[in-house]
């Protein structure tokens, strides 16, 4: 008994070992389990999610397709436009419902639920909060990436098998901007703060080429956009799904997870920071 | 621990001079604080005090929204569209075309997110319709009092997006003036019965709902991004009936500055959308009579 009360007293023992303890013992699948049960009693929200980008595309199919025409695609042939979106569409509902469950669910639960001084009094520890948030928005994200995937199958817009992968990838795009929101929401005060998510994402959302190529802008402004999360987890969404597939593809991702992992240890050790007295 | 001397202790009040007594009650306030503003006014001034702490954070996304907007779909998309069907909107380029639809189509999103979530959380979060209704506040004044401050904030989103749309040379007529008040008129047609509905709601989810179902395709399909023609006739005879294809046709006409040729149908989008205002304002006072007399 003394034992494990003085292990688990013991400073953790720098990154590697925390991810390591965090991804052996299961103490952040409760909290994944936690919130499935909490989400029986709305389910119809969960899955009225799921309409979202179905309304987008049949926007984009309707009306903005029919307007556009062709448009270059990633090996530069041109492709119908709502082929060109669709992917776009994929990432930014994958970023979009990775921020918002771990922006404003999470500020919602770690000040008014006050669902964190709950889980700490138990043997929980702040980075398996971290990750069992972070993998309950995955969770999530997982199951409307695959309804994404069926829609656009079922309006023709998959031309390719590598397209498979778009859902593994989806969700590195979902992981990614889930670790960095729950990141910044551990500075939030108050909700005003998050006008800033939004001004943060809307931008994102508007200009990471999402709705057409990059080719429209200047060079200086390209570089920019480059160096974005989202617009890399577009590339790469949309190599995958046309069929265009290189190895640059492999340093896109890399660069998606590493900050997804940055993300999960800062969040940790902020939520550690705060809640921990 | 020291003892504290008398130095250390903060001064007290003045000393009155022996027999005299405290001043009397400053004399009354002016304007918005006199006690003989009207009921509504003052519910509205409880509004402004909050707003007044947090307005830096809401101008950032009220000004950037429409900016990010404009830029994005009028000039990235617009140079894709003008480029494979010019002559598809009727002459007009597409930053033209889209920019009074992102006017009022914004003034519905600030509408229903003002008249949302903000009216369901003074009953059940911070509790400030309570509050307010333990002063000689009546429902009706505590309704309109809220109501204004969204039309205060209606008015100066809609005001800033048509500065912005002067700014990017969206705007093709000095009517566009008249496209503010419309887009005001389009928020108000929104956020009134949204309000009179927010009040009665026993659970958030259901704003989930309101804002996936109803907010979202009809900002989607009411002839914003794209010219109504295209719909199948079915959902375009739906589209026709929806407010917000109203209030972009309105904003729209004025900013074109082809309202002149069709003035019954401009007097017919408002009054639609009038009449939607009004009666969001009598069903209003009612639910919210209803909602905060136990």
């Amino acid at each position: 008994m003394s034992e494990s009360v003085s292990l688990r007293m013991l400073p953790p023992a720098g990154l590697l070992g925390r991810l390591r303890r965090a991804g052996t013992d299961t103490g952040s699948l409760r909290l994944v389990e936690r919130h499935a049960r909490a989400y029986r009693r709305v389910w119809l929200v969960f899955i009225s999610g799921v309409f979202e980008p179905l309304f987008y595309l049949l926007s984009v199919g309707l009306g903005l397709g029919v307007l556009v025409g062709k448009v270059p695609g990633p090996g530069g042939q041109p492709i119908p436009y709502r082929e060109f979106v669709a992917p776009g569409l994929l990432a930014v509902s994958s970023m979009n419902g990775a921020m918002f469950d771990s922006t404003f669910n999470v500020f919602f639960r770690l000040k008014y639920a006050k669902l964190y001084d709950a889980v700490l009094a138990t043997p929980m520890r702040p980075a398996q909060v971290a990750l069992g948030e972070i993998g309950w928005a995955l969770l999530r994200g997982t199951i409307y990436a695959i309804a994404f995937m069926l829609v656009m199958l079922a309006l023709d817009l998959v031309h390719s098998p590598w397209a498979v992968l778009d859902v593994p990838v989806a969700v590195l795009i979902g992981f990614a901007f889930a670790a960095i929101g729950m990141t910044g929401t551990t500075y939030m005060k108050s909700w005003q703060d998050f006008d800033y998510v939004i001004l943060a994402s809307m931008p994102l959302f508007l200009f990471s080429a999402t709705f057409y190529p990059l080719s429209v802008y200047p060079r200086p402004v390209q570089v920019v956009i480059e160096c974005t999360p989202l617009y890399q987890g577009v590339v790469l969404l949309r190599d995958l799904t046309v069929g265009v597939v290189g190895p640059d593809l492999l340093w896109r991702a890399a660069y998606l997870a590493a900050l997804g992992v940055a993300g999960l240890y800062a969040s940790g050790r902020r939520i550690g920071k705060l809640l921990l007295v | 621990m020291a003892a504290l001397s008398r130095g250390d202790y903060p001064p007290g009040p003045p000393r009155l001079p022996p027999g005299g007594l405290p001043p009397g009650d400053p004399p009354a306030l002016g304007g918005l604080r006199s006690p003989q503003t009207p009921l509504t006014v003052r519910a509205f001034r409880c509004w402004l005090t909050v707003y007044r702490r947090i307005w830096r954070s809401s101008i950032w996304s009220s000004v950037l929204g429409p900016v990010c907007y404009l830029g994005a779909l009028g000039f990235g998309l617009g140079t894709l569209i003008d480029r494979h069907s010019p002559a598809s909107l009727g002459g007009v380029s597409y930053l033209a075309f889209v920019a009074p639809a992102i006017l009022a189509s914004g003034a519905m999103n600030t509408a229903t997110a003002e008249a949302s979530f903000p009216v369901f959380g003074s009953i059940k979060w911070n509790r400030i319709y309570i509050g307010a209704q333990a002063s000689p506040l009546r429902p009706a004044d505590i309704f309109r009092g809220h109501l204004m401050f969204m039309l205060m904030r209606l008015a100066m989103n809609c005001a800033f997006v048509v500065l912005v749309m002067w700014a990017f040379g969206a705007v093709e007529s000095a009517w566009v003036v008249l496209a503010w008040p419309a887009a005001v008129l389009t928020g108000l047609a929104f956020a009134a019965p949204v309000a009179a509905w927010a009040v009665t709601v026993k659970v958030e989810t259901s704003f989930a709902y309101m804002f996936r179902f109803a907010v979202m395709p009809l900002m989607l399909f009411s002839g914003t991004f794209f010219p109504l023609s295209q719909l199948p006739a079915g959902l375009r005879a739906l589209a026709y009936a929806t407010p917000l294809w109203h209030g972009v046709a309105l904003c729209r006409a004025f900013s074109l500055g082809t309202a002149a040729q069709d003035p019954a149908g401009m007097l017919g989008h408002a009054a639609y959308l009038a009449v939607l205002a009004a009666a969001g304002i009598w069903a209003g006072a009612r639910t919210y009579r209803r909602r905060l007399y136990v």
